[in-house]
């Protein structure tokens, strides 16, 4: 199991190295530079001023020189400072992970618990309207692009049924509130993303689920199980939904990387202050630092997030345990 | 004179505290927050003057001068000023008692470092270019000393523009442009910073101890960055934001203006100046000619532009110098449409049967830019020309090519800054033609006698005579046209209605704003 470990991780770190080595290059060949998108936000500039912003931040060294220079700072563990704002990168991260994680653990698990519940109430029904209802439902969640789902929310809740915030993580008004004020505003802040992240991925789960739980339920030990006299829910979640686990484990692996990169539109729909509208903007600014730390952080979460799904599928599928 | 002057500056300092807004209809304290689209990248006016640093640098830093609605000069930091005769020094005495938020006293030092270091940091270079030395006679006085007259400088110490800082900060050996304090500012304005999140907020208290007695009135400024402009109006319309400045579609400003407790107005820009323009590359063979601009701008319907197209909201600009300032001419020509014209100066040049252009756009202020290069391009088909819309995908790939003079003709917004020395000088100077260099004359335009009239300009003492040199200018360069100047961009500020004393003066939320004050209780 360790080696095991040990080589998906060394898989991972060549993946990361890889990822940052395309995004280098594939952000210099976008026109324009940090020069002239902080010109622009100091209202002009002169050629000194040009000159000496791409001195200060290597812009003005050939290409390769500044990606060896960039990945020996990786290498050392620094993600270099903002172009933009002139702060270390990682402390920028650093600000906008937790929020980012927030919102996309949240629609994670929500997802999974809704989807799943969806696909077993689907398997279950055998026909009839309920799985017709469920598919439709789900497909059409899926049909709908994350930012429009997002944006018919805010209409909803902005103007038709003002109960719940539509931007922001919180109201800086309730900054000197107490915990459970502040953590309850947090909460009401999170339902609208959270709410749109889930409907777009809900689909999968619960098609997944359905499918897997019809396979199992119509396998011979459930009716062994069912002739036992064991109870409906003892054969749903005992027997036949931990059989149908593995491909919604594999999935949900698979998901997470989705769910980040919707969090990027969600977030900038939202204002959420998390990494996707930190990279975003740092996009339209040519913070190609930041835009970088961003995209080094997603592609190791993503990393660790699909080795941790693996071995979940090796902790609930003991014959893959013995596979190296 | 001197004396005199000096009474004077002391009478009208006793007059602006005297003027300070009574709070019989108010109370001071409670919290302002302002929302806007603008993120900065510091809090250092030192360095820039965009209106994203300028809105927190003007309320955390203090300058010398402040000005009203009227263009008229008021102490701030200087309780008196002097310009000598020759106009090669300005003389300025201190308010006593001022102090930087970290306790320690507002002296000459702090004054003569911060010019220098606004001298050689700020990308306006025109603002502070003629002083040669910043002399320290005593703390209470500083003198600068000029290389020419050089009467822009009252305006260039502006808040927007020369916040004083605090030597014993900023002064430590550092590069200014990479300082620390620039996100964690020791300035000695009305505000101290408590907190600056980057792209998401900043939080601006109290400083007990400015040196304005009484003031400030609020007790905390919240700045909130909300990049996206649809979300922003949500929050203003559920009223979570009290104050928004810089409104310009005309979608956003007309449903601002449908929030009962919000108070929608122009006022507060004359200073700022954005024109709304389309440049032309005067070296491309096809413009070289003025008659071919001038034909362009008669295919141009102003009237259908600001009352269509801008739903009312923006307002015709003629000149290369807004109709706010004191300089700005209202004879030069209109240009009113007149397609037969138009035509006529086409064929006058042997382009009758037509040509082929291309016109860029700064990508972003949809309305302002986008849509006015396709009404463009409809507009000039008219007349024979064949317009292609070069589309860019985001700023920094617009300023890339229009730096690089690779354009024949784009819309532009680029602002007076106040004095034409600092804002409106650098478009039509032949000796700013700078490739590389955006917001620079990349339009390649070189009049030996525009050069002569704005050079004359930038150190005539006389404001009459002054006047009359930027008027000369200004009929000049209407009629060279390598600028066509479209509307001016209807900024807007919505604010709360029971803000007492809402920042109008002609730098508008560029300023400190220690006077503000809520009416009611909220």
């Amino acid at each position: 199991m360790t080696g095991y470990i040990a080589r998906r991780l060394l898989h991972g770190l060549f993946l990361v190295a890889g990822v940052v080595v395309v995004n280098f290059v594939l952000l210099r060949l976008a026109p324009g530079d940090t020069a002239t998108a902080i010109a622009g936000e100091m209202g002009g500039a002169t050629a000194d001023v040009l000159a000496a912003i791409r001195a200060d931040y290597g812009l003005d060294r050939p290409l390769p020189t500044q990606l060896a220079i960039y990945l020996g700072h990786i290498a050392r563990g620094d993600l270099g400072m903002s172009h933009y704002f002139n702060l270390p990168v990682s402390s920028l991260i650093a600000a906008r992970l937790g929020p980012t994680v927030l919102l996309v653990a949240s629609a994670q698990i929500v997802a999974l618990v809704v989807g799943v519940a969806l696909g077993v109430l689907a398997a279950r029904a055998r026909g009839g309207a309920v799985p017709t209802l469920v598919t439709a439902f789900t497909t059409a969640c899926h049909a709908m692009p994350v930012f429009w789902t997002g944006i018919m929310l805010v209409v909803l809740f902005a103007s038709i049924l003002p109960v719940l915030p539509v931007e922001g993580m919180s109201d800086l008004r309730l900054r000197d509130a107490g915990w459970i004020t502040r953590t309850l505003d947090v909460a009401r802040h999170l339902v609208l993303p959270v709410v749109t992240l889930v409907l777009v991925h809900l689909a999968q789960y619960a098609r997944i689920t359905g499918a897997a739980m019809r396979e199992v339920l119509a396998a011979d030990f459930i009716r062994v199980v069912r002739a036992k006299g064991a109870p409906e829910r003892t054969v749903l979640f005992r027997h036949a939904l931990r059989n149908a686990a593995l491909p919604v484990l594999t999935v949900a692996g698979l998901q997470f990387g989705h769910l980040l990169s919707g969090a990027l539109l969600v977030e900038t729909v939202f204002n959420w202050p998390g990494l996707g509208r930190l990279a975003f903007e740092s996009l339209l600014r040519r913070d190609y630092p930041t835009v970088l730390g961003v995209l080094l952080c997603a592609a190791a979460m993503v990393v660790v997030v699909n080795l941790l799904t693996d071995l979940a599928y090796r902790l609930a599928d003991p014959r893959l345990r013995t596979v190296p | 004179m001197y004396r005199f002057g000096r009474i004077l500056a002391r009478l009208a300092f006793a007059l602006v505290l005297a003027a300070a807004p009574a709070l019989a209809d108010g109370r001071p304290g409670g919290s302002l927050v302002i929302l806007s689209t603008q993120v900065p990248r510091h809090v250092n006016g030192a360095l820039q003057s965009g209106v994203a640093v300028a809105i927190p640098s003007t309320q955390i830093f203090a300058s010398l001068l402040r000005y009203d609605a009227e263009w008229n000069p008021e102490p701030y930091l200087a309780e008196s000023w002097q310009v000598s005769d020759d106009g090669l020094s300005v003389t300025l005495k201190l308010v006593a008692g001022a102090t930087f938020h970290d306790g320690r006293p507002v002296t000459s030092e702090d004054v003569a470092f911060s010019i220098l270091a606004i001298r050689d940091n700020h990308p306006f270079k025109s603002m502070f270019a003629p002083v040669e030395a910043v002399e320290t006679p005593d703390p209470g006085t500083a003198v600068i000393r000029l290389g020419r007259p050089h009467p822009a400088l009252l305006l260039a110490l502006s808040p927007a523009l020369a916040p004083i800082l605090p030597k014993h900060v900023y002064g430590d050996g550092q590069d200014l442009r990479t300082h620390p304090a620039n996100v964690a500012a020791v300035g000695a304005g009305p505000f101290r910073l408590a907190e600056f999140q980057p792209g998401e907020h900043i939080i601006l208290k109290r400083y007990e101890n400015f040196f304005l007695p009484g003031r400030p009135y609020l007790d905390e400024i919240v700045i909130r960055y909300l990049p996206d402009v649809s979300t922003l109006l949500l929050a203003m319309e559920r009223g979570e934001g009290d104050l928004r400045p810089f409104a310009t579609g005309s979608q956003e400003i007309r449903r601002l203006r449908q929030v009962d407790r919000l108070a929608v107005t122009n006022a507060g820009y004359a200073a700022l100046g954005p024109i709304n323009w389309l440049a032309f590359n005067t070296r491309s063979p096809k413009l070289a000619d003025r008659r071919v601009r001038q034909a362009i701008a008669y295919a141009i319907d102003r009237d259908y532009i600001v009352g269509t197209l801008h739903h009312g909201v923006s307002v015709a600009q003629r000149g290369p110098i807004v109709e706010g300032s004191p300089f700005f001419d209202p004879t030069v020509p209109a240009y009113d449409l007149d397609l037969d014209k138009a035509r006529g100066l086409l064929a006058e040049v042997g382009l009758g049967d037509g040509l082929q252009l291309t016109v860029d756009y700064v990508p972003g202020l949809v309305e302002q830019q986008k849509n006015l290069a396709e009404y463009l391009k409809s507009q000039l088909k008219k007349i024979g020309i064949d317009v292609t819309v070069r589309t860019s995908p985001d700023t920094a790939t617009w300023a890339s090519r229009i730096a690089g003079h690779d354009f024949e003709m784009t819309m532009d917004t680029v602002f007076n800054w106040g004095d034409p020395v600092i804002g409106v000088h650098r478009t039509y100077l032949s000796s700013n033609i700078r490739p590389g260099v955006v917001w620079s004359n990349t339009q390649s335009y070189a009049d030996a006698r525009v050069d002569a009239l704005l050079e004359a300009a930038a150190v005539e003492l006389d404001p009459a005579r002054r006047k009359q040199l930027y008027a000369e200018f200004q009929q000049i360069v209407a009629t060279d046209l390598p600028v066509y100047w479209l509307n001016l961009l209807p900024f807007h500020t919505a604010y709360d209605r029971r803000l007492g004393n809402p920042p109008l003066s002609i730098w508008g939320v560029l300023s400190p704003m220690d006077e503000l004050y809520w009416i009611k209780d909220k």
